[in-house]
């Protein structure tokens, strides 16, 4: 196969989420000496795009979203340790996890193979994070963004929850704090302090985006 | 009257009302709108505005049902009145119940009677576990048991909750409700009427 090839099967196959073909032909690529941001950029980043417009339209449904980011994230499994080496710059660091007494977490995670295929470092903390796991992750790993996932109505209170831990912690200036979720509304995201919402994965990146464009070219008063 | 239910509890409503001789005609939803919530609101405005024109009075057998507030602005504006509570789980254990579940495990699968007799359908297949079983523990990898509450567990009922408890790798606890907490939260909405 010929570069070219590589990335056409590369994008079709992860369309469809055939896991399996997908680490080959990335496999494949890279044998061929293919850079991996290429395959990334111009392969998989694209395809996932497509399942996301797809699913927009209704064309996909969640099912075909989670195969198709399974895909994905097996060749990013390959291909996040040649990225880190070949010293591509993040666009920033982002800190996920879904709150305490939720283990919900389909939409979490795609999210987060969203965000990663935009060029994000995610540290994903995973479910029934604890306000002081939170805190603590914030100040280990320093992120950019912190992200509190909900999807009951019961467990949503945790995002002011959370919010307090990070004032009496004195960090909530640091970060950036991005709240959602299947209940979740923007109105929601205002009344809990969050800075930012957003209704879906791809909005999330986005929102994140320009939450973090807006926070790096503030001046300080 | 006009009973709009969600196609989930059409039936045991339908069996609440004869069994009460209530002057009650029951109008199903698809039940597969129960796994898109985001269509409720609207589908419930669309039969309730043609319901009204050829009844006195049009109540509504949702609860939230994960619509988040939408069809509360539905009620609101036709002046309906629905179940109480987030969804008929809440209808068949009560709230209280629920939360002490969660609680304990907040990794808590909840089935009713419809979903295990429909569960091939309305969970294995409307999440893809038919074409991709791989995504089984992507979808249910963190919950740690499955709690069925039981309206009418017969024997054909228990081995089909068995069964569905085994294919999602997870423990069975039944929870025999009955129907007592769905026929006093109809007899709430329908006593005006009768």
């Amino acid at each position: 196969m010929t570069p070219d090839d590589i990335l056409k099967a590369l994008y079709d196959e992860t369309l469809v989420g055939n896991a399996p073909r997908v680490l080959e032909l990335t496999e494949e690529g890279l044998g061929l000496s293919m850079e991996p941001q290429t395959l990334l950029f111009d392969a998989l980043i694209p395809s996932l795009e497509e399942v996301g417009a797809r699913f927009e339209r209704g064309d996909f449904f969640v099912p075909e979203m989670l195969i198709a980011g399974r895909a994905m994230a097996g060749a990013m499994e390959r291909l996040r340790p040649l990225l880190a080496e070949t010293g591509v710059e993040t666009i920033g660091k982002f800190l996920m996890g879904t709150v305490k007494g939720d283990v919900h977490d389909i939409g979490k995670n795609l999210v987060n193979i969203m965000l990663e295929g935009a060029g994000f470092e995610v540290i994903d903390l995973g479910v029934q994070v604890a306000p002081e796991k939170f805190v603590a992750a914030i100040e280990e790993h320093q992120p950019d963004i912190v992200g509190f996932s909900a999807f009951l109505t019961t467990t949503m209170p945790m995002f002011k929850a959370n919010m307090n831990a990070l004032e009496k912690a004195g960090i909530r200036d640091e970060v950036i704090v991005m709240v959602g979720g299947a209940p979740v509304t923007q109105e929601y995201a205002d009344a809990v302090g969050a800075d930012g919402y957003a209704a879906d994965a791809s909005q999330t990146v986005k929102r994140a985006k320009s939450l973090i464009e807006a926070k790096r070219t503030k001046v300080p008063a | 009257m006009a009973l709009i239910a969600c196609g989930a509890i059409a039936q045991p409503a339908a069996a609440v009302v004869d069994r009460n001789g209530w002057p009650v005609d029951v109008h199903p939803l698809p039940p597969l709108l129960h796994n898109h919530p985001d269509r409720i609101a609207d589908q419930v405005r669309a039969l309730a505005e043609r319901l009204g024109r050829s009844y006195g009075r049009v109540v509504v057998g949702y609860a939230d049902c994960g619509t988040y507030g939408a069809l509360d602005s539905v009620c609101d504006d036709l002046g309906l009145q629905r179940l109480p509570g987030l969804h008929c789980y809440d209808v068949y254990a009560g709230r209280s119940r629920l939360e002490r579940f969660f609680d304990e495990q907040p990794g808590t699968y909840l089935l009713t009677d419809f979903l295990v007799r429909s569960f091939d359908r309305t969970v294995v297949r409307e999440l893809g576990l038919d074409r991709y079983p791989e995504l089984r523990d992507t979808y249910f990898g963190h919950y740690t048991r499955v709690v069925w509450l039981a309206q009418e567990p017969d024997e054909e009922l228990r081995a089909l909750a068995a069964d569905a408890a085994e294919g999602l790798g997870l423990p069975l606890t039944v929870v025999e409700t009955g129907d007592h907490g769905l026929e006093q939260a109809l007899a709430d909405l329908v006593r005006p009427a009768v």
